[in-house]
């Protein structure tokens, strides 16, 4: 057999998406590796999020073709046409990501380790003892292990926002997507939850992080992006983009941020 | 905020700490108390006074057909709420789908039934026979309507359906009370809708619609009496056939009135348990 060429984990294509009058994304082209940890940095109302949120379908495309591990999102190809996916195609694929929201989104009425196991229990019908071993597991791992019966009211920003990671992974997912993950947090809580988003990243995990933490994208990322109305300005090592950008709007914002 | 040696007040201001605070007198509240009082005797007096013969209340108030009918009361009120809840959450959760077609179905069921008088309902339902003499599922089974439609049956569905257009606008206020990214949560870990209404927002929306909820259940256990006009014998219509026969109105609408103020007396620390377990998770919820 020939050796097959390696395939991004994610390919993006021509990606647009529109609310009403708003271009949110003006066809935006990506490629992530698997492994790779990619941040996205820009001003509010880049496209950043949307972006996020069009890799798992939470926003759906316009215009353009997302491939998860090669798989194609949301549609489906019947000889010259597309098909839209169906409701329980669509939820099939999203289990493939985690996501992290900036205001952690935990289910208020669960408990930490009930948010953790709704998923593998309810979703993918995994035995309730094993989930609640991983469960636990997954909790210690975000130095939870003593919160697992604690609802979310009862714990403090950063904690909820490492439940939701918990959360994320239990589902073992092959990307995992962080959408502004500590802006919500109080500064003195910021680092805890970064801390856990390096570990993960060093145990080989492909992430898109969209995030306002320039030291950690300089410390963390493989590949920083920079976006601006709805595209990518510049792409790049961390060196490149935040070191020595060569766009002129890439200057200006950083210069803006680090100000 | 300083801590260690006492800061000196500056001159003017006088040292307090050895001073009681005495309690307010509140000497309105008990005026009012007093003229509450007075007019309640007032009223005991005159209506033991009046033309009332109590001892008839009391021979009434256990009697079997009087009993029969606050049990059927009862099991109406608890049936034809159900009911109504069932069609309320279906009413709701459809009128909240993107399928136009479900939403103007909902929109329609709530018009239609929410839009005419619930007696009109029920006479209609009981008298369904001169409509459709023959109801059934063709090819399969039918039946006589006049057969089919008894009292409780008619009063179920009058009372039921009618109920259901109510308790949607209660139960889609619930689901839009929870935030929208509990439901995007739930999507990312993979659930369709219907597992998400059922597993995360519908046990935080019950929280917003159980209040509202025992209120209309309330609601309903007197709204039963209306079915008295189609014959079905709850205790207003036991009651109504005995006074008919011997004449003594008010010992007997009094007696009827003593048994709706004591089922409802049972439901409310009812309600109240039930607030305490959906309230799991909430801060000032139970633990």
């Amino acid at each position: 057999m020939n050796p097959v060429p390696a395939r991004p984990l994610v390919a993006m294509r021509d990606v647009a998406v529109a609310f009403g009058p708003f271009q949110a994304l003006r066809g935006v082209s990506l490629d992530v590796e698997a492994g790779q940890v990619l941040c996205f940095v820009g001003a509010s109302g880049s496209g950043k999020t949307t972006l996020l949120r069009t890799v798992n379908q939470l926003v759906p495309v316009d215009r353009g073709a997302i491939y998860l591990d090669g798989e194609l999102q949301g549609r489906r190809r019947v000889g010259d046409r597309l098909h839209a996916l169906g409701e329980g195609e669509i939820a099939r694929q999203r289990m493939n990501t985690g996501m992290v929201f900036q205001r952690f989104n935990l289910f208020a009425h669960m408990t930490a380790l009930q948010n953790v196991t709704e998923g593998p229990v309810q979703v993918q019908r995994r035995r309730p003892a094993e989930a609640r071993a991983e469960a636990l597991d997954l909790l210690a791992r975000v130095g939870l292990a003593d919160k697992a019966g604690n609802y979310p009211a009862q714990l403090s920003g950063g904690q909820q926002q490492r439940v939701a990671i918990a959360r994320a992974l239990a589902m073992k997912p092959k990307l995992m997507l962080f959408d502004e993950p500590t802006s919500a947090l109080d500064p003195e809580r910021v680092g805890e939850v970064l801390a856990v988003m390096k570990r993960l990243a060093r145990s080989g995990m492909t992430m898109m992080v969209v995030t306002h933490e320039l030291g950690f994208a300089r410390e963390v990322a493989d590949r920083v992006v920079y976006m601006d109305a709805g595209a990518i300005v510049e792409s790049g090592s961390p060196a490149e983009v935040l070191g020595a950008p060569r766009e002129a709007r890439t200057r200006a914002f950083l210069s803006a941020v680090i100000a | 905020m300083t801590t260690g040696a006492p800061v000196p007040l500056a001159a003017g201001f006088g040292d307090l700490s050895e001073l009681r605070t005495a309690r307010r007198a509140h000497g309105g509240r008990w005026l009012a108390a007093a003229l509450i009082l007075a007019v309640l005797a007032l009223l005991v007096r005159a209506f033991a006074r009046g033309q009332i013969e109590w001892d008839y209340v009391g021979r009434f108030l256990t009697v079997p057909v009087i009993l029969d009918g606050i049990v059927a009361t009862v099991v109406m009120a608890v049936c034809a709420m159900a009911l109504g809840i069932v069609l309320g959450v279906a009413v709701a959760i459809m009128r909240l789908t993107p399928n136009p077609v479900l939403r103007a179905v909902a929109a329609g069921y709530t018009w239609l039934f929410r839009g005419t008088p619930v007696i009109l309902q029920l006479l209609l339902w009981f008298n369904l026979a001169l409509v459709f003499p023959v109801i059934g599922i063709p090819g399969l089974w039918s039946g006589r309507a006049v057969d089919l439609m008894t009292p409780f049956f008619a009063a179920l569905l009058g009372l039921g359906i009618n109920q259901g257009a109510y308790t949607s606008e209660v139960v889609r206020a619930g689901l839009l009370s929870v935030d929208q990214g509990q439901y995007e949560a739930a999507q990312t870990i993979g659930m369709g809708r219907m597992t998400a209404l059922r597993r995360i927002i519908l046990p935080q929306a019950m929280r917003v619609i159980i209040p509202p909820l025992g209120n209309e259940f309330i609601g309903m256990v007197k709204t039963t009496s209306l079915a008295s006009v189609i014959q079905y014998p709850e205790v207003l219509h036991n009651a109504e056939n005995i006074y008919y026969a011997n004449s003594r109105v008010i010992e007997l609408l009094i007696v009827a009135g003593i048994w709706y103020l004591a089922v409802v007396s049972v439901l409310t620390p009812l309600q109240m348990l039930l607030e305490r377990r959906f309230a799991r998770g909430v801060a000032g919820g139970r633990r």
